[in-house]
Protein backbone atom coordinates (compact mmCIF):
# COMPACT_ATOMS: atom_id res chain seq x y z
CA UNK A 1 0.00 0.00 0.00
CA UNK A 2 1.35 3.01 -1.25
CA UNK A 3 1.69 5.91 1.16
CA UNK A 4 -0.75 8.28 -0.39
CA UNK A 5 -3.09 5.69 0.01
CA UNK A 6 -2.70 5.48 3.32
CA UNK A 7 -3.03 9.19 3.93
CA UNK A 8 -6.19 9.28 2.37
CA UNK A 9 -7.67 5.98 4.30
CA UNK A 10 -6.29 7.65 7.41
CA UNK A 11 -8.15 10.98 6.78
CA UNK A 12 -11.50 9.57 5.39
CA UNK A 13 -11.75 7.92 8.49
CA UNK A 14 -11.09 10.61 10.83
CA UNK A 15 -14.02 12.61 9.13
CA UNK A 16 -16.45 9.41 9.06
CA UNK A 17 -15.73 8.67 12.57
CA UNK A 18 -15.88 12.05 14.01
CA UNK A 19 -19.15 13.13 11.23
CA UNK A 20 -21.02 10.69 13.05
CA UNK A 21 -20.20 11.64 16.23
CA UNK A 22 -21.01 15.30 15.62
CA UNK A 23 -24.61 14.28 15.55
CA UNK A 24 -24.57 12.11 18.07
CA UNK A 25 -22.75 13.54 20.82
CA UNK A 26 -24.77 14.58 23.68
CA UNK A 27 -22.74 17.46 24.55
CA UNK A 28 -22.81 20.17 22.35
CA UNK A 29 -19.39 21.82 23.39
CA UNK A 30 -17.56 18.24 22.26
CA UNK A 31 -20.50 18.05 19.17
CA UNK A 32 -18.05 21.39 18.09
CA UNK A 33 -14.64 20.06 18.64
CA UNK A 34 -15.49 16.96 16.74
CA UNK A 35 -17.19 19.44 14.03
CA UNK A 36 -13.33 21.25 14.06
CA UNK A 37 -11.68 17.74 13.54
CA UNK A 38 -13.45 16.90 10.44
CA UNK A 39 -12.99 20.42 8.97
CA UNK A 40 -9.65 19.79 9.73
CA UNK A 41 -9.13 16.42 7.74
CA UNK A 42 -11.11 17.83 5.17
CA UNK A 43 -8.38 20.47 4.48
CA UNK A 44 -5.92 17.26 4.85
CA UNK A 45 -8.07 15.87 1.91
CA UNK A 46 -7.39 19.28 -0.09
CA UNK A 47 -3.39 18.64 0.40
CA UNK A 48 -3.64 15.80 -1.01
CA UNK A 49 -5.58 16.81 -4.14
CA UNK A 50 -3.43 19.50 -4.41
CA UNK A 51 -5.25 22.03 -4.35
CA UNK A 52 -3.16 24.07 -1.35
CA UNK A 53 -5.45 27.40 -1.17
CA UNK A 54 -8.25 25.89 -0.88
CA UNK A 55 -6.99 24.02 2.05
CA UNK A 56 -5.51 26.98 3.21
CA UNK A 57 -8.61 28.82 3.36
CA UNK A 58 -10.53 25.51 4.65
CA UNK A 59 -8.22 25.92 7.97
CA UNK A 60 -8.77 29.72 7.93
CA UNK A 61 -12.18 30.39 7.73
CA UNK A 62 -13.68 26.98 8.61
CA UNK A 63 -11.49 25.79 11.50
CA UNK A 64 -10.63 29.31 12.21
CA UNK A 65 -13.75 31.36 11.56
CA UNK A 66 -17.14 29.37 11.64
CA UNK A 67 -15.93 26.74 14.73
CA UNK A 68 -14.96 29.53 17.17
CA UNK A 69 -18.36 31.55 15.82
CA UNK A 70 -19.93 27.98 16.60
CA UNK A 71 -18.75 27.48 20.02
CA UNK A 72 -19.08 31.34 21.00
CA UNK A 73 -22.94 31.29 20.48
CA UNK A 74 -23.18 27.49 22.42
CA UNK A 75 -20.70 28.92 25.19
CA UNK A 76 -23.80 32.23 25.31
CA UNK A 77 -26.93 30.01 24.93
CA UNK A 78 -26.19 27.05 27.11
CA UNK A 79 -24.82 25.27 29.79
CA UNK A 80 -21.56 23.43 29.41
CA UNK A 81 -22.31 20.84 31.62
CA UNK A 82 -25.73 20.51 29.89
CA UNK A 83 -26.40 17.08 28.45
CA UNK A 84 -29.25 16.81 26.12
CA UNK A 85 -31.94 13.94 26.64
CA UNK A 86 -32.18 11.21 24.08
CA UNK A 87 -34.12 11.98 20.82
CA UNK A 88 -37.22 10.26 20.40
CA UNK A 89 -36.79 6.94 18.76
CA UNK A 90 -39.07 8.05 15.66
CA UNK A 91 -36.90 10.87 14.43
CA UNK A 92 -33.87 8.24 15.49
CA UNK A 93 -35.60 5.38 12.93
CA UNK A 94 -36.27 8.11 9.92
CA UNK A 95 -33.25 9.87 10.14
CA UNK A 96 -31.58 6.72 10.31
CA UNK A 97 -33.56 5.22 7.50
CA UNK A 98 -33.21 8.26 5.22
CA UNK A 99 -29.33 8.71 5.79
CA UNK A 100 -29.39 4.80 4.97
CA UNK A 101 -31.36 5.07 1.76
CA UNK A 102 -30.31 7.95 -0.06
CA UNK A 103 -27.05 6.94 0.69
CA UNK A 104 -27.47 3.02 -0.82
CA UNK A 105 -28.86 5.10 -4.06
CA UNK A 106 -26.02 7.23 -4.40
CA UNK A 107 -23.05 4.59 -3.90
CA UNK A 108 -24.57 2.62 -6.35
CA UNK A 109 -25.12 5.43 -9.11
CA UNK A 110 -21.79 6.78 -8.13
CA UNK A 111 -20.66 3.04 -9.04
CA UNK A 112 -22.74 2.52 -11.82
CA UNK A 113 -21.44 5.89 -13.71
CA UNK A 114 -18.52 5.70 -16.28
CA UNK A 115 -16.83 8.66 -15.44
CA UNK A 116 -14.32 9.74 -18.04
CA UNK A 117 -11.22 12.21 -17.81
CA UNK A 118 -10.10 14.62 -19.98
CA UNK A 119 -7.41 14.31 -22.07
CA UNK A 120 -6.03 17.61 -21.98
CA UNK A 121 -2.89 18.75 -19.99
CA UNK A 122 -3.40 19.51 -16.26
CA UNK A 123 -2.93 22.72 -14.90
CA UNK A 124 -0.61 23.65 -12.09
CA UNK A 125 -2.73 25.49 -9.65
CA UNK A 126 -0.82 28.31 -8.40
CA UNK A 127 -2.06 31.66 -6.69
CA UNK A 128 -1.30 33.99 -9.43
CA UNK A 129 -3.33 31.97 -11.79
CA UNK A 130 -6.08 31.71 -8.85
CA UNK A 131 -5.58 35.82 -8.90
CA UNK A 132 -5.94 35.77 -12.51
CA UNK A 133 -8.94 34.15 -12.84
CA UNK A 134 -10.64 35.57 -9.92
CA UNK A 135 -10.22 39.51 -11.32
CA UNK A 136 -10.97 38.06 -14.99
CA UNK A 137 -13.87 39.55 -16.78
CA UNK A 138 -13.24 37.46 -20.25
CA UNK A 139 -13.66 33.86 -20.70
CA UNK A 140 -13.38 31.94 -17.69
CA UNK A 141 -12.84 35.09 -15.24
CA UNK A 142 -14.84 35.04 -12.19
CA UNK A 143 -14.82 38.98 -11.46
CA UNK A 144 -18.40 38.60 -11.10
CA UNK A 145 -19.34 35.76 -8.70
CA UNK A 146 -16.67 37.79 -6.46
CA UNK A 147 -18.32 40.99 -6.15
CA UNK A 148 -21.71 39.20 -5.45
CA UNK A 149 -20.01 37.62 -3.16
CA UNK A 150 -18.64 40.48 -1.30
CA UNK A 151 -21.97 42.42 -1.33
CA UNK A 152 -23.60 39.24 -0.35
CA UNK A 153 -21.42 39.40 2.81
CA UNK A 154 -21.73 43.04 3.54
CA UNK A 155 -25.71 42.11 3.68
CA UNK A 156 -24.97 39.65 6.25
CA UNK A 157 -22.94 41.20 8.17
CA UNK A 158 -25.34 43.95 8.59
CA UNK A 159 -28.15 42.14 8.89
CA UNK A 160 -26.18 40.06 11.53
CA UNK A 161 -25.56 43.60 13.33
CA UNK A 162 -29.38 43.78 13.63
CA UNK A 163 -30.90 41.25 14.66
CA UNK A 164 -28.85 40.44 17.41
CA UNK A 165 -28.38 43.78 18.70
CA UNK A 166 -29.93 44.70 22.07
CA UNK A 167 -32.99 46.09 21.91
CA UNK A 168 -35.05 47.97 18.69
CA UNK B 1 -5.39 12.57 -10.58
CA UNK B 2 -3.86 10.71 -7.71
CA UNK B 3 -1.78 7.63 -7.83
CA UNK B 4 -3.99 4.84 -6.59
CA UNK B 5 -6.70 6.14 -5.67
CA UNK B 6 -9.74 6.19 -7.66
CA UNK B 7 -12.38 9.06 -7.48
CA UNK B 8 -15.19 6.31 -6.79
CA UNK B 9 -13.81 6.93 -2.84
CA UNK B 10 -13.73 10.72 -2.64
CA UNK B 11 -17.25 10.15 -3.99
CA UNK B 12 -17.86 7.72 -1.19
CA UNK B 13 -16.53 9.58 1.55
CA UNK B 14 -18.23 12.80 0.40
CA UNK B 15 -21.87 11.14 0.05
CA UNK B 16 -21.27 8.80 3.65
CA UNK B 17 -20.51 12.62 5.00
CA UNK B 18 -23.44 14.24 3.24
CA UNK B 19 -25.93 12.05 4.37
CA UNK B 20 -24.86 12.01 8.18
CA UNK B 21 -25.03 15.70 7.40
CA UNK B 22 -29.24 15.05 6.24
CA UNK B 23 -29.31 12.30 9.09
CA UNK B 24 -28.19 15.03 11.77
CA UNK B 25 -30.42 17.45 10.51
CA UNK B 26 -33.38 15.17 11.08
CA UNK B 27 -32.77 13.69 14.20
CA UNK B 28 -31.50 16.85 16.61
CA UNK B 29 -33.49 19.09 18.13
CA UNK B 30 -30.98 21.66 19.39
CA UNK B 31 -30.65 24.54 16.82
CA UNK B 32 -27.01 24.90 16.70
CA UNK B 33 -26.75 20.83 16.08
CA UNK B 34 -28.57 21.45 12.98
CA UNK B 35 -26.29 24.21 11.87
CA UNK B 36 -23.18 22.26 12.54
CA UNK B 37 -25.21 19.44 10.26
CA UNK B 38 -25.66 21.71 7.84
CA UNK B 39 -22.11 22.46 7.78
CA UNK B 40 -21.37 19.23 7.06
CA UNK B 41 -23.61 18.93 4.37
CA UNK B 42 -21.75 22.23 2.63
CA UNK B 43 -18.19 20.50 3.75
CA UNK B 44 -19.01 17.33 1.71
CA UNK B 45 -20.46 19.00 -1.13
CA UNK B 46 -17.03 21.23 -1.21
CA UNK B 47 -14.96 17.97 -1.42
CA UNK B 48 -16.86 16.94 -4.63
CA UNK B 49 -16.59 19.94 -6.04
CA UNK B 50 -12.57 19.76 -5.94
CA UNK B 51 -12.64 16.14 -6.30
CA UNK B 52 -14.51 16.48 -9.99
CA UNK B 53 -11.78 19.38 -10.92
CA UNK B 54 -9.04 17.25 -9.89
CA UNK B 55 -9.69 14.07 -11.76
CA UNK B 56 -12.24 15.24 -14.59
CA UNK B 57 -11.37 18.74 -15.62
CA UNK B 58 -7.53 19.20 -14.38
CA UNK B 59 -7.07 21.77 -16.99
CA UNK B 60 -9.46 24.10 -15.79
CA UNK B 61 -10.56 25.52 -12.48
CA UNK B 62 -13.96 26.04 -12.23
CA UNK B 63 -14.27 23.47 -9.16
CA UNK B 64 -11.82 25.56 -7.10
CA UNK B 65 -13.83 28.76 -7.74
CA UNK B 66 -17.55 27.02 -6.59
CA UNK B 67 -15.99 25.52 -3.40
CA UNK B 68 -14.54 29.27 -2.20
CA UNK B 69 -17.50 30.46 -3.15
CA UNK B 70 -19.61 28.34 -1.38
CA UNK B 71 -17.01 28.77 1.76
CA UNK B 72 -18.01 32.48 1.66
CA UNK B 73 -21.55 31.98 1.43
CA UNK B 74 -21.44 29.10 4.63
CA UNK B 75 -19.98 31.91 6.67
CA UNK B 76 -21.96 34.30 5.67
CA UNK B 77 -25.03 31.85 6.80
CA UNK B 78 -23.68 30.90 9.95
CA UNK B 79 -23.00 34.42 10.92
CA UNK B 80 -27.09 35.20 9.92
CA UNK B 81 -28.37 31.74 12.02
CA UNK B 82 -26.14 32.69 14.99
CA UNK B 83 -27.38 36.23 15.16
CA UNK B 84 -31.03 35.00 14.90
CA UNK B 85 -30.21 32.18 17.98
CA UNK B 86 -29.12 34.73 20.02
CA UNK B 87 -31.97 36.88 19.67
CA UNK B 88 -34.71 33.71 20.16
CA UNK B 89 -32.49 32.51 23.43
CA UNK B 90 -33.30 35.82 24.27
CA UNK B 91 -36.50 35.59 23.97
CA UNK B 92 -37.15 32.28 24.16
CA UNK B 93 -34.86 31.38 27.24
CA UNK B 94 -33.70 28.30 24.62
CA UNK B 95 -32.79 27.18 21.15
CA UNK B 96 -34.57 23.79 20.55
CA UNK B 97 -36.93 23.76 17.35
CA UNK B 98 -40.06 22.69 19.16
CA UNK B 99 -40.05 25.10 21.46
CA UNK B 100 -40.00 28.00 18.83
CA UNK B 101 -43.09 28.04 17.07
CA UNK B 102 -43.10 31.72 16.01
CA UNK B 103 -40.66 34.00 15.09
CA UNK B 104 -42.04 37.27 14.55
CA UNK B 105 -41.95 40.47 17.18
Amino acid sequence: MELNQIMFFLLSGLILLFSVLTITSRRILRAAVYLLTVLVATSGLYFLLKFEFMAAVQLTLYAGGIVVLIIFSILLTSHISHKFEKPELVNVIVGSVTGLVGCATAIWSIMAFPFSPTTQPALDVNMKQIGMHLMNTGHLGYALPFEVISVLLLASMISAIIIAKKGN
Amino acid sequence: MIQGIPIQYFLIVSTIMFFIGVCGFIIRRNLITILMSVELILNSVNINFLVFNRYLYPHQLQGNFFALIIVAIAAAEASVAIALFINMYRKFNNIDVENISEMKY
